[in-house]
């Protein structure tokens, strides 16, 4: 036959899959990034002059990393909720596989 | 001293509060009704064990000398805890799959359950938290001091070291009572939880208020405080960059390697569900534990005199300005923080110390261990209740060697410090399938040699172990071996230097020797289980089994789990097994279940030792295992292909068998109609030939004879032509050729005429016909010359086939609105089922061929019908044989 694969190796993974699926998929990928963000406002200071001429008052670097702090809370919470209607199995699949 | 009896008395009552809150804590759990036990926001509260008296006190202090550096020790976690999806998912679904009880038992687990690698870790935590032990019991007792200060001061019994004995042997007891009351299969201990989540939130609601009144009481506001913190020393960012990225980096590592953290987070967690909460609860717990930390650091150096310790502004601040109630709540905040850090990491560290050296130990000992006779539970139990004490009391130990004193935030360091050491081992262990134990072993010596070297032995001063030449000019006076400038980099802070090198030589080492050994079977098993935990989450098949006695089995599983439990395990497994009685067949399957449940109470490489004595043939290696896999993969799949193949084979056979009877029944019947259809032909045809010859042969013949004769031969030419006429009429119908003569007509004229054309034809017995006149006063519009041949046919066929002594036929005319139903039945015997099915078919004839017709009127009768629209059908459930004409509503006139 012209093609010998057909019906021998099992269903295959798809390419295309459901919208909500895939709004799934990206919220996890936004959960994975987000303490990335997190460690880069929080290398900001690292710029930031410290020879006493040109420092910032703490009180402004006190609003600036608590402020990067709420956010961080504020994103995390708003994934955790769309993440809530997982499967408890979780059949996500994950990028943990074989390298 | 009215303080301080009275916050003795606070003491002693906020502490048997916590035993009953842990009592009844346990006591529900225990009866089943704890589900408020496991709730997301007790376990984000019991994560709060991160914030120890350390940080309670030591922050405002920290803050006093370095400003905002104390934010990177809350940053880290915050952002672990905020990334959940990548770490701490993974580990806490791999700690729920593998049973998981401490941090050695993870890293023992992942690389082939070696008891070497567990020790090692346990040593190393063990030493790392020794000191931070001391520390929590360093702060009590100088909170303890302050307020005897406050109260008169120089009381003898209050000194520093029967308090922190008091405190050590009073946190060992509540510990022993509540950490070890049962060695549940899953180590998790519902009164300890929450008891220190109710001290999670005491030590927030403390330092809480202490802030409120700093800002809003003495401050006088928010925009103030701003302003008096600009004003302050503290008034302008001033960071090493070096030590405010490394910290950020080393709190985090510490927040998932402490024996403690760990405990709380992997081994108590009930539900991997909790983690959603504490992914954004815990980050803003620390943050609010961090918001006011700043203001009572900037007040206290305010308002108190030069040289007051700034680790103790959270209690001299509100005790400077007379609030005695305050500064109580305060002392309770940080009596809580210590306390819960002492109770968590004593129990993560004798579980550790009990289950990896412990155990080992006493299987040793006692000779093959694994069948000795007699439960070892008390055993288990011993060993982690003296491992608590003597965990607790190398903390006061160290306590009273070096005096406290020290600045509380630099100890506290140099023990994150260590444990980091295994993060590179922890962290590539669930992520890359390539990492081995001897990778592991190596990168932790090497971490944990260099810290030791570079940190922690220099952290205890010139002189007192490590002698002031090596500090001076490095070990063996070798200059680039100075523990403070390795490879003779200087000007590095110590502990940035420290955690550098020590940091990168562990990874690369462990990269390295990974990278060049070759991993044990049973390393690659738990590697692949660990790596795609989520991919499945079945355990390693590792026990080849069939060697093993259940018996031997059933007793060494009552000695570590209790006879109950054991039994209970067995019956379940037994029962899986679809096997009755007690006693499962050592499988595979049930050998690592079994071990697994061993290994949550013993550890994972005692349990892997213990079942491996029993069983013996331990594992198999991972290619047979793969290959079998794979050959029973491929093998299912294709028999599942064949059984559907043969599914569908077996129903195209039978749908064949059917049509196969169908043709043979229509082919016999061909066969009979072609013999009587000769048969017909040939009768008439031999008449006529006989007569026609007697015609031309004989000359004597007289006018009657004649007469008689060629009217034979006519009669005999009308059959034939009749049947040929019955052939040609069907093929006509059949072929669709047919025009319809459309009229109106009454239905009971027509049913008049084709009962008299019926009875006309001179075969057949006479027949009674009764019909319902009144019915049949209807008209139709249609082909009335086709419908009548219908009738007449029917009418024909009772005649001819209705076997009663006394024939009836029956005509009821019933009118459905759309359908007119016109039905024949007469009183014979009816027709057999199995002919039923081909009355309709071309030259099907019932019986015998007793009277003439070649077995074409129904099929040319049905053939008619459905050129009128309508349809002919046999009636089942008559008397006799019952047809039933059905006309459809155009066919009936309008009245």
């Amino acid at each position: 036959m012209s093609t010998p694969h057909d019906n021998s190796e099992g269903p295959r993974p798809t390419v295309f899959v459901e919208r909500q699926t895939y709004r799934m998929r990206r919220t996890m990928d936004a959960a994975r990034l987000v303490p990335l963000l997190g460690l880069l406002l929080f290398a900001v200071p690292l710029l930031w002059p410290t020879d006493p001429e040109n420092a910032l008052s703490t009180s402004k670097t006190i609003l600036y990393v608590f402020g990067v702090w709420l956010m961080l809370i504020l994103v995390t919470i708003r994934l955790s909720w769309v993440l809530r209607s997982l499967p408890p199995s979780d059949k996500a699949p994950d990028r943990g596989g074989e390298r | 001293m009215g303080t301080l009896n009275a916050l003795v008395a606070v003491c002693l009552t906020y502490v048997a509060m916590l035993f009953l809150v842990a009592f009844f804590a346990e006591r529900s759990a225990m009866r089943g009704r704890g589900g408020w036990l496991r709730s997301p926001l007790v376990y984000t509260l019991s994560l709060s064990i991160y914030c120890t008296g350390w940080t309670f006190y030591g922050a405002v202090g920290y803050a006093a000398r370095s400003g905002l550096e104390y934010l990177t020790i809350y940053i880290g976690p915050s952002l672990v805890m905020v990334g959940w999806w990548w770490i701490v998912r993974k580990l806490v679904r791999i700690g729920r799959t593998q049973r998981i009880t401490s941090v050695a038992d993870l890293i023992s687990s992942r690389f082939g359950k070696s008891t070497l690698l567990a020790v090692c870790v346990t040593i190393l935590a063990v030493i790392s938290a020794t000191p931070y032990i001391a520390l929590q019991l360093q702060s009590v007792t100088l909170s303890f001091a302050v307020f005897a200060e406050a109260g008169g001061g120089g009381q003898t019994i209050y000194t520093g070291e029967s308090t922190a004995l008091w405190v050590a042997m009073g946190l060992s007891l509540f510990t022993v009572v509540f950490g070890t009351r049962n060695l549940d299969a899953n180590e998790r201990h519902h009164g300890v939880v929450m008891a220190i989540a109710v001290e999670a939130v005491v030590k927030l609601f403390a330092l809480l208020a202490v802030g409120a009144f700093v800002v809003w009481g003495v401050s006088g506001g928010v925009s103030e405080t701003f302003t008096r913190i600009d004003a302050s020393q503290l008034g302008q960012w001033q960071m090493n960059g070096g030590r405010w990225a490394g910290l950020i980096m080393l709190s985090a590592a510490a927040f998932l390697c402490l024996p403690r953290m760990f405990q709380v987070l992997v081994v108590e967690n009930d539900d991997e569900e909790h983690l959603r909460t504490a992914s954004w609860a815990f980050p803003l717990y620390v943050m609010l534990m961090s918001l006011f930390v700043v203001p009572v650091a900037v007040v206290g150096l305010d308002l108190l005199p030069e040289g007051s310790n700034p680790d103790l502004f959270v209690l001299t601040v509100p005790l400077d300005q007379g609030r005695e109630g305050l500064a109580m709540l305060s002392f309770l905040g940080g009596f809580s923080s210590a306390t819960s850090m002492v109770i968590v990491a004593a129990i993560a560290l004798s579980t550790m110390v009990s289950n990896h050296i412990v155990m080992p130990i006493f299987l040793r000992m006692t000779g093959g261990g694994a069948t000795v006779s007699g439960d070892v539970r008390h055993v288990v139990l011993l060993s982690r209740r003296v491992s608590i004490i003597a965990v607790v009391m190398l903390g006061y130990i160290y306590y009273r060697l070096t005096g406290g004193g020290e600045a509380l935030a630099a100890i506290g360091l140099v023990s994150f410090a260590g444990v980091a050491q295994v993060l590179p081992a922890m962290l590539g262990g669930i992520f890359w399938r390539g990492a081995t134990r001897l990778g592991a072993m190596a990168g932790l010596s090497v971490g944990f040699i260099i810290w030791l070297y570079t940190l922690f032995l220099p952290s205890f001063g010139p002189g007192l172990i490590l002698p002031e030449f090596v500090l001076q000019q490095g070990a063996f006076g070798i200059d680039w071996l100075r523990p403070r400038a390795l490879f003779g980099i200087e000007g590095l802070d110590p502990l940035v230097h420290a955690l550098l090198w020590s940091m990168t030589l562990n990874t690369v080492a462990f990269f390295g020797v990974s990278v060049m050994t070759f991993p044990s079977p049973l390393e690659r098993l738990q590697g692949a289980q660990f790596v795609n935990v989520f991919q499945h989450s079945g355990g390693p098949r590792s026990w080849s089994g069939g060697v093993a006695q259940s018996e031997d089995l059933m007793i060494m599983a009552q000695r570590i789990l209790g006879p109950a439990e054991a039994r209970a395990l067995f019956r379940r497994e037994a029962t899986r097994q679809g096997l009755r009685g007690d006693l499962p067949e050592p499988s595979p399957d049930f050998l690592e279940n079994l071990e697994r449940e061993l290994s949550g109470s013993v550890g994972g490489a005692t349990a892997h030792a213990m079942v491996g004595q029993i069983v013996g043939g331990m594992s198999v290696s991972v290619e047979d295992l793969m290959a079998v896999a794979d050959e029973t993969a491929q093998m299912m799949e294709y028999s599942n292909r064949l059984e559907a193949q043969s599914r569908e084979l077996t129903r195209t056979a039978r749908q064949l068998r059917e049509v196969n009877q169908k043709l043979t029944r229509l082919s016999v019947q061909k066969d009979a109609f072609l013999s009587q259809i000769s048969h017909e032909l040939r009768t008439p045809m031999t008449s006529i030939r006989a007569f026609s010859e007697i015609l031309r042969d004989s000359d004597e013949l007289s006018a009657d004879e004649l007469n008689k004769y060629a009217s034979i031969i006519h009669d005999e030419a009308l059959r034939l032509t009749r049947l040929l006429d019955d052939l040609l009429d069907l093929s006509v119908l059949e072929n669709g050729q047919v025009s319809l003569n459309l009229r109106e007509g009454q239905l009971s004229a027509l049913l008049d005429r084709s009962a008299a054309a019926a009875a006309a034809s001179d075969d057949g017995r006479a027949l009674r016909l009764s019909r319902d006149p009144s019915k049949e006063a209807l008209m139709l519009h249609t082909d009335l010359d086709r419908l009548s041949q219908v009738f007449i046919n029917l009418i024909a066929n009772a005649r001819k086939y209705c076997d009663a002594p006394d024939p009836l036929l029956e005509i009821r005319v019933t009118d459905h609105g759309d359908l007119l139903w016109v039905d024949f039945i007469d009183n014979g015997s009816g027709i057999s089922d199995d002919a039923q099915d081909v009355i309709f078919e071309k030259f099907a004839r019932v019986g015998e061929p007793r009277v003439g017709g070649a077995g074409l009127g129904l099929a040319i009768s049905r053939q008619i019908m459905q050129r009128l629209g309508g349809e002919i059908t046999y009636l089942r459930g008559e008397n006799g044989a019952a047809f039933r004409v059905s006309l459809p509503r155009p066919a009936m006139a309008a009245q």
